[in-house]
């Protein structure tokens, strides 16, 4: 935002006075609403190939299940809209999924301290990240692939490849259970819940002065620094806020699947697919974090599509890689596409100075775009 | 039109990750039991056809063949064969052993692998082995060949381990091998060459395929769907459980539908339940126990009534079948038989006769077995394997209870 020239200023403030609907119909045109219409898409598709997706009480279990990812691709988000990589998801995932299925084991009391330990743990991975990558100037594409094999040899260690077992059934409520008996729905399971508090945070946080601080770090670190930001340390935010939502997926995933070893394996690079399904541009400095949680969603009804399709086992792999390529593909189009829009809007007269401008939506918008 | 060249562009990248499929199929040539050929290599991966019918003949009879030595030390037991004459290996005193290990990456190897090292305490102890010097091979061929060769160059081995990652590819390393004259035992996977001293294995996939879809089909009725969790493609182990359960899926007219899920449980748990919101699924059908209880979770978190299943013989499986009371069985792929090789050696070391083609007991888990596999194997982990046949070493329970690994 910082970065928005002044010949674009004018414009800038022109389409932020444009009518809701066009507002919208431009967001729409973006890569990162775009995903929010490709989402739409697939989930039509999967109900008009099975109806009986499209009932609330099944459609709500799906949202539940989808949390876990879009709860990571949240926190991959902030990494990747400041500029870098965060590699070492899965790995942090599998971590937790282990400490909780070997510290808590069958013991209810242990769930509180060991629900604390883990947050600490995520925490303090991402520090970790973060200032490796900051103060050392070590890629964090090397920083966190190291961290992502540390901490797999570290599981593999602890466990002799096989977790104790699960842990006691409070703990796994958290991503098993829900609240029964709504009506309509019949169930709102919990992961949908934390969902929902993860999603409204991080678009809160995108809005207030540390959100505006990372995209423009993302977006330029030189000139966010002259500005007086101190890159290092909102970055570091970023890693941390990673690792923890690593660790809250975790946490989901421990309640959904149980403990295994390979829980958590590849979520990295899901997570980094969904962020850029989403519209998230790598190497930082543009994008929207609600767009990057849709981006997960695309992802997981993609693959309920391709299992009610009945495609043959092994052409699945090869399918998803190429409709996601695709889509990437046409998302970086539509990027360029906005770019040549958004320069030449400067000079377009048509717009009406309809409503005024919310300074709120002025900056968002401000961010967002350029 | 650049639109248009985008999305050439994007399908030219997409071919490669194709070929990359090809490939993991491509090493992984039908395991011979010592006897078949390789000729599926030649074949392209789309029309690959892992079934043989001389094979699955073969072991349909093994499964009920009698089995030379002591029930109640599986490992040494064995199908009556062609004997290999060992006098020339007989020397007095301690040997180093090199093994060429091709992973401990799941928990089936990593059971093994326990049990392997304590079974070396014992024989360390009685003075027949002085050392074993292990490489890992991670899972990868080329590793494999070159700590094979490493092994031969350094020429202090002697006697070789061999655990193939994949048939063709490590067949000329075996062979290289049997050329120093030193003793070579190959297990588990095996190769295309019969150089080596010994050759021990479980019956064998075909006869897991067998023991599961006979299982599921009697209890099931024409036209019931049963979903099949496999792990991976292009193993032969795992494809022939699945080439010979397929085959009788469909003489029975039960609807099968694979899927593979790389023993994720998350992938597992979102498969059953995608499977249930399309219909009821009467059956589930895996070809490795590895994440049994996210499948059988999905159907009681869909309040759905629970399935007819066949998982393996791993803690997590039998001790939820227990729990839930559901009609399953637990095919085995003895995990005992990472004993075999060191005591084959023994063996060899004493200049005694052993099996060529060393078939190892491979007898299945039944509901009225289930009580006494979870008693004997009782503060196990959840991936320990019931038939690990380690109870009398050194070290039990202790070192399998805390999967304590060299």
């Amino acid at each position: 935002m910082s970065t928005a020239l002044n010949s674009e200023r004018s414009a800038i403030l022109k389409q932020n006075r444009a009518s809701r609907s066009e507002r919208l119909l431009r967001a729409v045109r973006t890569p990162g609403g775009a995903v929010f219409v490709l989402l739409i898409g697939l989930l039509a598709a999967i109900i008009v190939l099975n109806p009986s997706f499209g009932e609330p009480s099944s459609f709500i279990r799906f949202v539940g299940r989808t949390a876990p990812i879009a709860i990571a691709a949240i926190g991959q988000y902030f990494v990747i809209v400041g500029g870098e990589f965060d590699l070492s998801m899965g790995s942090v995932v599998t971590m937790q999924v282990i400490v909780a299925g070997n510290l808590i084991r069958q013991d209810d009391s242990k769930v509180i301290p060991v629900l604390v330990l883990m947050l600490v743990l995520g925490a303090f991975v991402g520090l970790v990240n973060g200032l490796i990558t900051t103060l050392l100037q070590v890629p964090s594409f090397i920083v966190t692939l190291g961290m992502m094999l540390a901490l797999l040899g570290l599981v593999l260690y602890w466990t002799g490849g096989a977790a104790q077992g699960n842990p006691a059934d409070s703990f796994r409520q958290i991503g098993r259970g829900g609240i029964q008996d709504v009506p309509v729905l019949d169930v709102i399971p919990y992961p949908v819940i934390i969902l929902t508090a993860v999603a409204v945070a991080g678009f809160v946080l995108m809005r207030r002065p540390y959100g505006r601080m990372l995209i423009a770090v993302g977006d330029n670190p030189e000139a966010a620094a002259l500005a007086g930001s101190r890159v290092w340390w909102v970055r570091t935010r970023a890693f941390m806020m990673s690792s923890l939502s690593a660790t809250v997926a975790g946490i989901l995933l421990v309640g959904y699947a149980g403990v295994h070893p390979s829980v958590g394996r590849g979520y990295e690079f899901t997570a980094i697919t969904a962020v850029v399904l989403g519209g998230v541009v790598l190497g930082g400095g543009r994008g929207w974090v609600l767009s990057a949680a849709a981006g997960a969603f695309a992802l997981e009804s993609l693959f309920t599509l391709l299992n009610f399709m009945g495609l043959q086992a092994t052409w699945r792999d090869t399918v998803q890689g190429a409709i996601i390529i695709i889509a990437v593909a046409a998302a970086s189009r539509s990027w360029q596409r906005k770019r040549k829009g958004a320069s030449s809007a400067a000079h377009d007269e048509q717009h009406q100075l309809a409503a005024a401008p919310t300074p709120a939506e002025g900056t968002e918008q401000g961010g967002e775009r350029v | 039109m650049r639109n248009n060249s985008v999305r050439a562009i994007a399908l030219a990248a997409a071919l490669p990750l194709v070929a990359l499929t090809a490939c993991t199929t491509e090493p992984s040539v039908t395991q011979t039991t010592g006897t078949g050929t390789g000729s599926a290599a030649a074949s392209s991966p789309a029309s690959k056809d892992w079934f043989d019918q001389a094979l699955y003949d073969t072991q349909n009879q093994q499964r009920s063949a009698t089995f030379e030595g002591n029930p109640e030390q599986p490992y040494l037991q064995y199908i009556a064969g062609p004997m290999t004459d060992t006098s020339k290996f007989k020397s007095p005193g301690a040997h180093k052993v090199c093994f060429a290990n091709a992973s401990i990456s799941n928990p089936w190897r990593q059971t093994g692998w326990i049990t392997m090292n304590q079974q070396l305490k014992a024989l360390q102890g009685t003075g027949v082995i002085s050392e074993m010097e292990t490489r890992d091979a991670k899972d990868n061929d080329n590793t494999q060949i070159a700590d094979i060769d490493y092994f031969i160059a350094e020429g202090k081995c002697d006697a070789f381990v061999i655990s193939p990652n994949s048939t063709a590819a490590l067949t000329q390393a075996v062979e290289r091998a049997c050329q120093t004259g030193k003793p070579v035992v190959v297990f588990d996977r095996g190769v295309e060459t019969d150089c080596a001293t010994t050759f021990i294995h479980p019956i064998g996939g075909f006869a897991w395929g067998i023991d599961t879809a006979t299982f599921l089909s009697e209890r099931l009725q024409s036209g019931d769907k049963v979903v099949a969790l496999r792990i991976l493609p292009g193993v032969d182990v795992l494809e022939h459980r699945w080439a010979a359960a397929k085959k009788i899926f469909e003489e029975k007219g039960i609807q099968a539908k694979d899927y593979f899920t790389g023993a994720d449980p998350t992938k597992i748990k979102n498969i059953i339940s995608d499977e249930l919101a399309t219909g009821d699924v009467k059956g589930v059908w895996m070809d490795a126990g590895d994440g049994a209880v996210a499948a059988l979770e999905a159907f009681e978190d869909a309040g759905k009534k629970l399935p007819v299943m066949t998982g393996e013989d791993e803690m997590s499986f039998l001790t939820k079948w227990k729990q839930t009371g559901i009609d399953a069985m637990a095919p085995v792929y003895s995990n005992f038989q990472w004993r075999t090789p060191l005591l084959a050696l023994e063996k060899i070391f004493k200049g005694e006769q052993i099996p060529t083609e060393w078939v190892l007991p491979q007898k299945p888990i039944l509901a009225n077995e289930l009580d006494d596999w979870l008693q004997r194997n009782q503060g196990m982990p959840s991936g320990h394997y019931a038939k690990f046949g380690g109870e009398d070493l050194p070290g039990y329970p202790e070192v399998w209870q805390k999967r304590q690994m060299p």
